[in-house]
């Protein structure tokens, strides 16, 4: 299983990488996206994908799949959601600000250097 | 008393020009710095008597013991003869130029604080045992002079001629600290002193040679050999004092110094030899040439002083052969070195101050403009006169000794045998003899076109009259050391030069007395340096003579050939290739910088898999394929397709949430409910917040990039991906030590008192996390609030739509 696994976060990881070189904002936005939940199957995959009974104290079960990486997972969820929120409201704001969602042109000028 | 402390009071000293300078402004402030020279001066007479038997002093301040450095003055006869340089020629310059600056006009505040900067640090650098203080104060030395000449600071001339004397000084300066690190390694201590006693074992070591040179690279270039001697022309632009000083006695000397001190530990080497010795005569040579070029009188001298500074090399490169032979007259090269080191600071700083007298009384330096000044500045012309002839070489000066002892030290070196001299040796009084004529033709030049002839009729921008008696002074000083070290050279070489030599050459004497030279004037009809001297004198007049109509010569070399230009341009193109360098790659677009990482990441992380055969692939390891699994990667799949080919963007807000609800199932498939739970809320509550802001955003739009530009995105996330799963791949088939969740499971009811251990890992076992956690998410609604209620205009404007 993991070895499917490891192909699918592959292709995550391929196609958020090619949004984040995109020149639209909401592409760089949705590649950020991409990106997170490749990260997050890559680290349940790394503690491995075995373990028969969820990591909840259960009577008569030995096999609980790793809490560890779960809880990684969770910790990681939130930190990127609370990103992700924060850059989609920074891209609303610099698109009301410069009217342009083209990040060519979003380049600064040397006047501000 | 711990003399150590002697070097920083001219710094100490320093502190309170400014406070002088304001409060009593009717006295010169001069006045009150001289006390500090001549005190010196007068305290470290007191050695001669030491260092006359033999004997050195020392004396140490400890600065970081840890590292071994130190602050130690060690007072030999090297040392001892810079020293006495360094404070009675100070004490001269500065009386000097209490009559040449004006105490109203000049800024004297800062010119003498600069000044006894650079006293202390010259002391410093004579001084010192350790070579880290050492360099501390050669880069003192550098700074306080691109201090000194950029003093007129309002001048172009004076910023360009302080910057590149700093530039080359300071690569210069770090090279030395470089061979001195190197000297540090191998001799396992910093003292010099030590490094002498243990040179025997560096000769073989593989950083010998690179020492050597680095050592050497910093000599040069503070003492202006060629090629880098191109700063000392443009130095002139200081007040002339400073020129005096700093740019003829003192600094300059500074290169020589470490030459003659690091001889005993470098001068087994052959490269050593030809290096100092041959530069030495190169620069000899350029610069007398070069010095009858000028039609500035400071440049004249800056030329010549660049030549007797190549005359002093190569007679410490010809000393060096006496480690090698038992030929007396290789001994005799560094008496002759020491001894025209003596003499040169005489003539040339007094000439330094005629030159500025010249100037300051006439208005010009431009030795076109002057001529006739011989009856009008009696007293100028007969110490230029001295110090001219001096430099020439002529009989009853001082100057005409040590060319004496050169020509026989150049003549000698034809009869050494080892390293190629028998086949190169004859070059050497060659040269040597060439660069004698053109010394006498500038000498001539310098003191004749300028006070004899006739005036010229183009009125000079003042009038000339003789300087002041306080300006004279010193000159006048100067002038009768020049005469009067001619008829007692050997009372001169006793007190100062044979401790000197003693220093440079500790393996070969263990007395001064044993120093077998006597100076003597006159050498016999039969000694064929006095038929050199004859012939040199000869054809020199008669060059001189004939100069109007071979002076044309030099404006055969166009101006875009010289040094100076090649330095000119180094500096543009080094300027202007890394602008063009940093525009090239820095385009200012998010796209090229996320390339570079992106790509480097994919190559270096793809290399090392494969350079270190790490990519491994272990089946066993791999739990059994699940079906439901499959089916949701195929969803997950199809989803991520969508998102990338999504041609609006609400079909791929929605796309993003189908991958997001796969995850999520994922989760539940591999047994994680609470990661479930999380990721169906936060997807929802994403999709929700992208829904929210969706009529305030873009629509999906290429910006016309192109088929190339989007290969190249291919490309680079095709790597990125397949790096990633070869990763996880081998990651996965390679577990050293096991997972360390055996203890969360078995503790978790003992310890905690929780059954989900999950959470219980979460809010108790790394509870920090959940914590800070927290704090990001706080932070980002916070500053999503200030985003979009508190907005500031570009322009600095306040305007608060909520008001």
């Amino acid at each position: 299983m993991e070895f499917l696994m490891a192909i699918v976060i592959g292709i995550l990881f391929m196609a958020a990488v090619y949004l984040i070189l995109s020149r639209s904002i909401l592409k760089i936005i949705l590649g950020t996206g991409l990106l997170s939940h490749g990260a997050h199957l890559l680290l349940l995959t790394m503690g491995g994908l075995g373990g028969t009974s969820p990591p909840v104290l259960a009577e008569g079960v030995t096999d609980y799949a790793d809490p560890l990486p779960q809880a990684l997972i969770l910790t990681a969820i939130v930190i990127s959601f609370g990103v992700t929120a924060f850059i989609l409201v920074l891209a609303y704001r610099s698109y009301a600000e410069h009217k342009t969602d083209n990040m060519n042109l979003m380049k600064g000028n040397d006047e501000h250097d | 008393m711990n003399f150590v402390l002697l070097i920083f009071l001219p710094i100490m000293a320093a502190l309170f020009v400014p406070l002088l300078f304001r409060k009593l402004k009717d006295i010169h402030t001069g006045w009150f710095v001289l006390l500090v020279p001549v005190s010196l001066f007068i305290y470290y007479i007191g050695f001669i008597k030491t260092t006359m038997d033999g004997g050195h002093a020392l004396s140490e301040l400890q600065w970081i013991p840890s590292l071994g450095i130190s602050f130690v003055s060690y007072i030999d006869g090297l040392s001892l003869l810079f020293t006495l340089l360094i404070t009675g020629i100070g004490a001269l310059v500065v009386l000097y130029s209490i009559f040449y600056l004006d105490k109203r006009k000049e800024k004297l505040n800062h010119f003498y604080v600069y000044l006894l900067i650079f006293m202390s640090a010259m002391l410093g650098v004579v001084q010192s045992d350790n070579v880290i203080s050492l360099y501390l104060f050669w880069e003192l030395t550098s700074i306080s002079s691109f201090l000194l000449i950029g003093y007129w600071s309002t001048r172009d001339g004076s910023r360009f001629g302080a910057l590149k004397s700093m530039m080359i000084t300071v690569f210069g300066g770090l090279m030395m600290l470089g061979g001195f690190v190197l000297l540090g390694i191998m001799g396992d201590t910093f003292s010099i002193r030590e490094l002498i006693a243990n040179a025997p074992t560096f000769v073989g070591h593989e950083y010998f040679t690179l020492a050597l040179v680095l050592v050497l690279l910093g000599a040069f270039t503070k003492s202006a050999q060629f090629p880098f001697h191109i700063w000392l022309p443009d130095a002139m632009e200081a007040p002339t004092p400073v020129s005096a000083y700093l740019h003829s006695a003192t600094m300059v000397k500074a290169g020589l110094y470490l030459v003659a001190r690091f001889t005993p530990i470098f001068a087994v080497s052959e490269v050593w030899i030809w290096l100092v010795a041959g530069i030495g005569l190169v620069t000899l040579f350029w610069g007398s040439f070069f010095a009858v070029k000028q039609t500035d009188l400071k440049a004249i001298l800056a030329f010549s002083t660049v030549s007797q500074l190549g005359l002093i090399m190569s007679l410490l490169g010809a000393g060096a052969l006496a480690y090698h032979s038992d030929d007396p007259f290789f001994k005799l090269a560094t008496f002759a070195a020491i001894f025209h080191l003596i003499n040169h600071a005489t003539f040339k700083g007094s000439l330094f101050m005629i030159a500025g007298i010249v100037d300051h009384e006439t208005g010009t330096r431009d030795i076109r403009k002057l001529g006739g000044l011989m009856s009008i500045m009696p007293v100028s012309f007969t110490v230029a006169f001295i110090g001219s002839m001096s430099m020439a070489g002529l009989p009853p000066f001082n100057g005409f000794l040590s060319k004496e002892m050169f020509l026989q030290s150049m003549l000698a070196i034809r009869h050494f045998e080892l390293f190629n001299f028998a086949t190169w040796g004859i070059l050497f009084p060659v040269i040597a003899w060439i660069a004698s004529v053109f010394t006498l033709v500038y000498s001539f030049y310098f003191v004749f076109k300028t006070f004899a002839g006739q005036q010229k009729s183009e009125p000079l921008p003042i009038k000339p009259h003789e300087a002041p008696v306080g300006m004279l002074v010193s000159p006048v000083i100067l002038a009768t050391l020049v005469v009067g070290i001619f008829f007692i050279p050997n009372l001169i070489g006793k007190w100062l030069v044979k401790p000197a030599v003693m220093a440079v050459q500790p393996d070969l004497y263990s007395h001064p007395s044993e120093v077998d030279v006597d100076v003597a004037a006159w050498h016999g009809f039969d000694a064929p340096e006095l038929w050199m001297t004859v012939s040199l004198v000869g054809v020199g007049l008669v060059l001189f003579l004939t100069l109007k109509r071979w002076q044309k010569m030099y404006d055969i070399q166009p101006e875009y050939l010289s040094l100076n230009a090649l330095y000119d341009s180094a500096m543009f193109v080094s300027e202007g290739g890394m602008n063009k360098l940093s525009r090239f790659y820095m385009t200012g677009l998010i796209r090229t910088y996320l390339i570079y990482m992106f790509a480097f990441i994919a190559a270096i992380t793809a290399a090392t898999l494969f350079i270190k055969e790490a990519f491994v692939v272990d089946m066993d390891s791999f739990s059994p394929i699940n079906l439901y699994g499959v089916l949701t990667a195929i969803v997950l799949v199809v989803a991520v397709c969508m998102v990338l080919l999504a041609k609006t963007r609400l079909s791929a807000i929605i796309a993003l949430g189908a991958v997001g609800y796969a995850v999520a199932l994922f989760f539940v498939i591999f047994k994680a409910p609470d990661l479930a739970l999380t990721q169906l809320v936060i997807e929802t509550i994403s999709v929700a917040l992208f829904l929210l802001a969706f009529k305030h955003l873009p629509s999906l739009n290429n910006h016309g990039q192109t088929k190339r530009n989007k290969l190249g995105n291919l490309i680079i996330a095709a790597g990125v991906g397949i790096t990633v799963t070869l990763v996880a791949l081998s990651a996965h088939s390679q577990k050293l030590i096991p997972s360390i969740s055996q203890y969360y499971k078995d503790t978790v009811a003992t310890e905690a008192g929780g059954g989900n251990i999950v959470n219980v890992i979460l809010v108790d076992y790394r509870g920090f996390d959940t914590l800070f956690e927290i704090a990001v998410l706080s932070i980002a609604g916070i500053a999503v609030i200030a985003m979009i209620r508190l907005k500031l205009s570009r322009k600095g404007e306040s305007t608060d739509e909520n008001k």
